[in-house]
């Protein structure tokens, strides 16, 4: 390991443009002749659209235009999608009901948009936007989805009856029943996963642009994924071709999921810069994004897991209810099946598996993936199960998980996926090391003197992320392919840019891709430029989710540099008059191996450009590209232990301390991958402890739309965590990496959840763990 | 329509703004300072904090007018010279940002906590001084880490010029 | 925020005479509650009248045991004065923890009372410390001064300037804030005099907003004590229930935050 190579604490080189005020986000962008869009959002979370009367707004001062979906629908700008095709157990297809970028016919969800106001200023533009006179014709509101599966409840699509969007099943029903009808004991359990707002801290924003000579379309817009943005707006909403529309995502605050789809106001904004003849900047407030940005989790579901008299687990029924809000967002299908369900195997070694799935409308914002997605509700309701399963058969929690460990790989699951390689003991060693768990009993007995409620908790997890290989998704329904695609480019002078279809929003890919380029060739990380968020830039690519820009973009990168080394040898070894095989790269030097014989980096790629002196038949230049298909998942996994203290007389649960032992694989930057756990867990302790969104059952009005009512979690709540890795290689990449951007917020919460019923001596609790539901638990158990 | 007049970053500045124009946005519209960032609508996230008069502030609930006559500091007017201030360096050796988007709020704030304590701080002063900053990305370990780093740099510095 | 004419006052009649001037207008001190009110077009007034930087509203004066508080006077001006706190530290200590660092530096203790947000921590200073409420035009007892839920004795256009107290023997101030808004879910001032006069305030809590525990200030009478405070009832009937925390959670929070207080005083 180089200084500034793989494995390197290599300080961010984007951090100073961060530090000194010249980030350059959507918001600040600014062109000639910009105005600024403001959307009229529903106050009702379901009503009819009777008319719209925009006569009063569009003589208000500053106004450009005020627009509606019916306008939308006539210019026939399509309806928005969902990528993954789901078959309900029955073999029907999944019930998609229109989401129009403006509704005109009816509205389902408060703050679904029904016109834009454009206008000189943002508060003129809302100065008119309460002029738009829209007469809603109220209807019942369903927002549980439990409840929305009734009869006799509200409607939301003709196409979905009892609102119901599929009934999907996986693994073996027969064998699990079997299984549990045979057990020496069953664990039976509810488990709740509370719904959540991702909240980056840069709020949605869109910049569209329309440029009537060349009849080109800019669109700037603050997302994860920009070519997937252009691929659906051209393919699906025919905004505009994909040659006549290019995405640019700049600098990104921070996406957690919430940022991958495309969003009716980028569609809009695009629409509407053609439609008045200016370019249409919009920026959402952030009680716009409570409202509007795709929701995360928000699952009930019952469990039964049954063991032998060994305490093996022998079989695992699952009945999950998944809200997925009024409309099907992008992903929004793949969330509770395929990212959810396939890891319900968790660590463990169980020959029977059965989850039945039921998608649900409802009255609320659309939900989708975050942070996680599917992972954190998976690995909820198996380590609460586990948890409860050990205070029931009287076993130590970390003893009931060893006895039940995947011990040999590859191991293939009940429910599709085949881990290839782990060691779940280390992390369960490393942690309960870490947190000396051996000496817990000595602190809650001192704890106990002063009147404190000390518990400790565990979750061991394991994911699959690393997404994904693209046949496996296309067989599974996903609309498109999940590969990585990179460009590197030598210059004549020996600098390097490499291209990649992912997206750094707070990731740090700028540093850690560059490092992959001087650990490969020796040159100084300052000398190799990251390129990425422009459609116009760089090549075809699918964005940076599911922790997958080390997994597979990474990857795409490696590939690309593997053709550039074996051309630069081969000039190299032309130029020294030597045998490419003898030719080694170290330290921006290219040498013949065994002699004195080098040619620097510089002067090769100068050769390469000059072309006066190159192998014969060999083309000019150097700049090579690679598209990377991962062939199958990653599996990071981990152990993560939490212990608390409860105030009895308030319900204030303090983290003591928070220990996480991850196994990624190889790591590029320890320091980077430090901070993503770090930031993980923040999250997952957030959705423990204080995060929740709540709407009003009777009428739908979101109550939690600010952080006056959302609960985020501050420094003030949060302990400095323990961190560590093992470092068990991926063996289906090529360097090793498994990826680190959602374990923490997938192994946190039950840890921390175990850790207060730990302490309450009351198993009965639901996240978030807030000081008044744990003081009347703590209560309830007395 | 005002014209307002203040110094920003050591400079004499005046622009035109209605009255109901937030500070915030007269930074970021009228004078083209955008690392300045609104991340809320409520007052609590802090990604808008500046510094005005010697002390952090947060302008998305501060109007412009109110500002006129004062002397503001931005993120923009922290760094002297091309070297980054010992607060943004610290940031930057203990990796305490990532997305980038409340750093120029919790830069700011961190520079104002650590004059208002003479750099001497500990880790439960610092996460109760950053109640008014919302962190999504660091899970603010490391920002806690970047501001103590700073303080005992800055304090030491403080003890060695005396 | 709608359209609105910002004035800026250089004196306290100047800044009478500029409120009776406008229209709807109002008074902005620090701003830290008006200014978001009117982002969220939830206030809509045509005139604001800065009263921040009044000279004779600012500064902070102890002569003897007597107090007197500018209106004008920021949060961290009230938390950082050695002077007030060598009579008074519950309420530097109260001043301490509103809001966070940036709103303490703009926030003032006259915009705060003028307010009167039932979750806010200096009504109930004000009304367990017996201050008086100077404005413009005359003088009000606390006890008087706080009406409601952002209900207070003020006429229309009147201005507060002041406050007043005598420091008390004993004072202690304890608050549960609000997970989400850090604006206090329930909050308790404790109060004794030489004389042996115990005042309990509640704030957070109240479903009118600010108020005297008169059970508590019994007990408390009879037995300073945290202990004396074990007996008491606390009625959940009249508190405030809402998504956070219900009516008897806030009841049980009243009487551990009143226990603390006195631990604090």
């Amino acid at each position: 390991m180089g200084v500034e190579g793989i494995g390197a604490r290599v300080a961010r080189k984007e951090d100073k443009r961060f530090l000194t005020g010249k980030g350059r986000y959507t918001d600040d962008m600014s062109v000639p002749g910009m105005k600024y869009a403001i959307f009229v959002r529903s106050p009702y979370a379901h009503a009819k659209i009777r008319s719209i009367d925009a006569t009063a707004a569009k003589a208000m001062p500053g106004v450009v235009g005020v627009l509606d979906g019916k306008q939308l629908l006539a210019d026939g700008i399509g309806n928005l999608i969902c990528g993954w095709m789901i078959h309900s157990k029955d073999g029907s297809p999944m019930k998609m009901g229109a989401w129009r970028p403006l509704a005109h016919e009816t509205v389902r969800y408060v703050g679904d948009a029904v016109a834009i106001v454009v206008a000189d200023s943002i508060a003129e533009a809302k100065d008119a936007a309460e002029a738009v006179v829209v007469d809603y014709q109220e209807l019942p509101v369903v927002t549980d989805a439990t409840k929305a599966l009734e009869q006799g409840q509200p409607q939301l699509h003709p196409e979905a009856p009892n609102n119901l969007i599929f009934d999907w099943q996986i693994g073996d029903p027969a064998a699990t029943d079997k299984a549990i009808a045979a057990a020496a004991h069953v664990t039976e359990i509810t488990i709740h996963n509370n719904r959540l707002s991702p909240n980056p801290m840069e709020p949605r924003a869109t910049l569209g642009i329309y440029d009537g000579g060349d009849e080109h379309y800019t669109c700037y817009t603050t997302s994860q994924n920009p070519h997937v943005a252009r691929l659906v707006m051209s393919a699906f909403y025919n905004v505009a071709p994909e040659n006549k529309l290019r995405v640019i995502a700049p600098d990104v605050g921070g996406g957690f999921g919430s940022k991958i789809y495309i969003y009716p106001e980028e569609i809009v904004c695009l629409w509407a810069s053609k439609r008045t003849g200016v370019p249409v900047k919009w920026t959402s407030d952030r009680t716009e994004a409570f409202l509007t940005d795709a929701h995360g989790r928000d699952h009930l579901s019952k469990v039964k897991m049954a063991f032998d008299a060994n305490n093996r687990i022998i079989g695992l029924k699952v009945d999950t209810v998944a809200n997925l809000g009024a409309y099907m967002s992008l992903f929004s299908s793949a969330v509770p099946t395929y990212l959810y369900a396939t890891l319900l195997s968790g660590q463990y070694d169980i020959p029977a598996i059965h989850a039945n799935v039921r998608t649900v409308y409802t009255n609320t914002a659309p939900v989708d993936a975050y942070r996680g997605a599917g992972r954190p509700e998976a690995t909820y309701l198996l380590e609460r199960t586990m948890e409860t399963a050990a205070r029931e058969l009287g076993v130590s929690p970390a003893e009931l998980r060893r006895i039940n460990f995947i011990r040999s790989f590859p191991h293939q699951t009940p429910v599709i996926m085949n881990y290839d390689a782990g060691d779940y003991d280390a992390s369960l060693d490393a942690a309960m090391q870490a947190s000396d768990w051996n000496g817990f009993a000595a602190r809650k007995a001192e704890a106990a003197r002063r009147g404190m409620k000390r518990g400790i908790g565990m979750s061991c997890y394991i994911e699959a992320c690393g997404i994904a290989p693209s046949a496996a998704v296309g067989s599974l329904g996903a609309g498109v392919g999940l590969w990585e695609s990179a460009e590197v480019r030598v210059n004549a002078v020996g600098t390097i840019e490499v291209l990649t279809g992912s997206h750094s929003h707070g990731q740090g890919h700028e540093t850690t891709f560059a490092q992959l380029v001087a650990d490969r060739f020796g040159v100084p990380i300052d000398s190799v430029n990251i390129v990425h968020g422009d459609t116009d830039k760089v090549q075809m690519g699918m964005g940076t989710y599911g922790s997958r820009s080390g997994a597979v973009g990474m990857s795409a990168v490696v590939k690309a540099l593997d053709k550039v080394e074996a051309k630069a040898k081969k000039i190299a070894a032309h130029l020294m008059e030597a045998d490419e095989s003898d030719i080694v790269i170290e330290n921006g030097e290219l040498k013949v191996a065994g002699t004195d014989k080098t040619v620097p980096w510089f002067q090769m790629a100068l050769a390469a450009y000059t072309a006066h002196n190159l192998p014969p038949g060999m083309e000019p230049g150097l700049k090579e590209g690679a598209f990377y298909d991962p062939a199958n998942f990653t599996f990071p996994a981990g152990c993560y232990i939490c212990e608390v203290e409860v105030d009895p007389e308030t319900g204030v649960t303090k983290i003591i301390q928070f220990v996480a032992a991850d196994d990624f694989g190889n790591i590029i930057n320890p320091m980077i991958v430090e901070g993503q756990v770090h930031g993980g867990l923040a999250q997952g302790i957030g959705q423990a402890l204080l995060e929740n969104v709540h709407y009003d059952p009777e009428n739908g009005q979101l109550l939690t739309a600010s952080y006056m009512d959302y609960a985020m979690p501050r420094a003030d709540d949060l302990p400095s965590f323990k961190v560590s890795t093992s470092n068990t290689p991926c063996p289906n990449n090529p360097l090793g990496i498994k990826g680190c951007g959602e374990a923490g917020a997938i192994g946190s919460p039950p840890a921390l959840i175990n850790a207060i019923t730990d302490a309450i001596g009351n198993n009965r609790l639901t996240m978030p763990a807030t000081p008044q539901k744990v003081w009347a638990a703590a209560h309830a158990a007395n | 329509m005002a014209k307002i007049t203040m110094t920003v970053n050591g400079r004499q500045v005046s622009g035109q703004c209605d009255d109901r124009t937030l500070l915030v946005h007269f930074i970021r519209e009228n004078l083209g300072l955008t690392g300045t960032h609104v991340g809320c609508d409520t007052s609590q996230c802090g990604a808008c904090v500046v510094h005005m008069d010697g002390r952090s502030m947060k302008s998305c609930s501060t109007l412009a007018a109110q500002a006129a006559g004062s002397d503001i500091t931005t993120i923009e007017g922290l760094a002297a010279n091309g070297e980054l201030h010992p607060v943004q360096a610290a940031f930057k050796a203990n990796h305490g940002l990532q997305c980038g988007f409340c750093t120029p709020g919790m830069v700011m704030t961190a520079v104002d906590m650590i004059r208002r304590h003479s750099g001497h701080l500990d880790e439960a002063t610092v996460r109760a001084e950053l109640e008014g900053n919302i962190c999504r990305c660091t899970g603010y370990h490391n920002i806690v880490k970047s501001i103590l780093a700073a303080a005992a740099e800055m304090g030491g510095a403080r003890v060695a010029a005396e | 925020m709608y359209e609105t004419h910002y004035h800026r006052a250089s004196s306290i009649q100047d800044a009478v005479k500029l409120r009776q001037a406008a229209g709807e207008g109002k008074y902005l001190s620090g701003g830290m509650t008006l200014i978001p009110t009117m982002k969220q077009r939830l206030a809509a007034p045509t005139d604001l009248v800065d009263v921040r930087q009044v000279p004779e509203m600012k500064g902070i004066g102890v002569s003897g045991r007597t107090v007197r508080i500018g209106a004008a006077t920021t949060h961290f001006e009230v938390a950082s004065s050695a002077e007030l706190a060598a009579v008074c530290p519950a309420i530097s200590g109260l001043a301490s923890h509103i809001g966070d660092p940036h709103v303490r530096h703009m926030g003032t203790i006259g915009g705060s009372i003028a307010n009167n947000d039932p979750a806010a921590d200096y009504p109930s200073a004000m009304l367990a410390l017996d201050a008086t409420i100077i404005t413009d035009r005359r003088e009000i007892a606390a006890g008087d001064f706080f009406t409601g839920l952002f209900e207070t004795a003020l006429e229309d256009g009147e201005l507060v300037t002041a406050i007043t107290f005598e420091a008390p023997a004993k004072a202690g101030y304890q608050k549960f804030a609000n997970p989400a808004s850090r604006y206090a879910m329930t909050g308790v001032f404790v109060v004794r005099r030489d004389n042996g006069d115990v005042r309990v305030a509640v704030t957070g809590a109240g479903s009118n907003g600010v108020f005297r525990h008169k059970g508590m200030e019994a007990a408390l009478s009879a037995n300073w004590s945290p202990d004396a405070l074990v007996n008491v009832t606390v009625d959940a009937s009249d508190l405030l229930s809402d998504i956070h925390a219900d009516a008897s959670y806030r009841a049980n929070l009243v009487k551990v935050m009143a226990k603390r207080a006195m631990a604090a005083a």
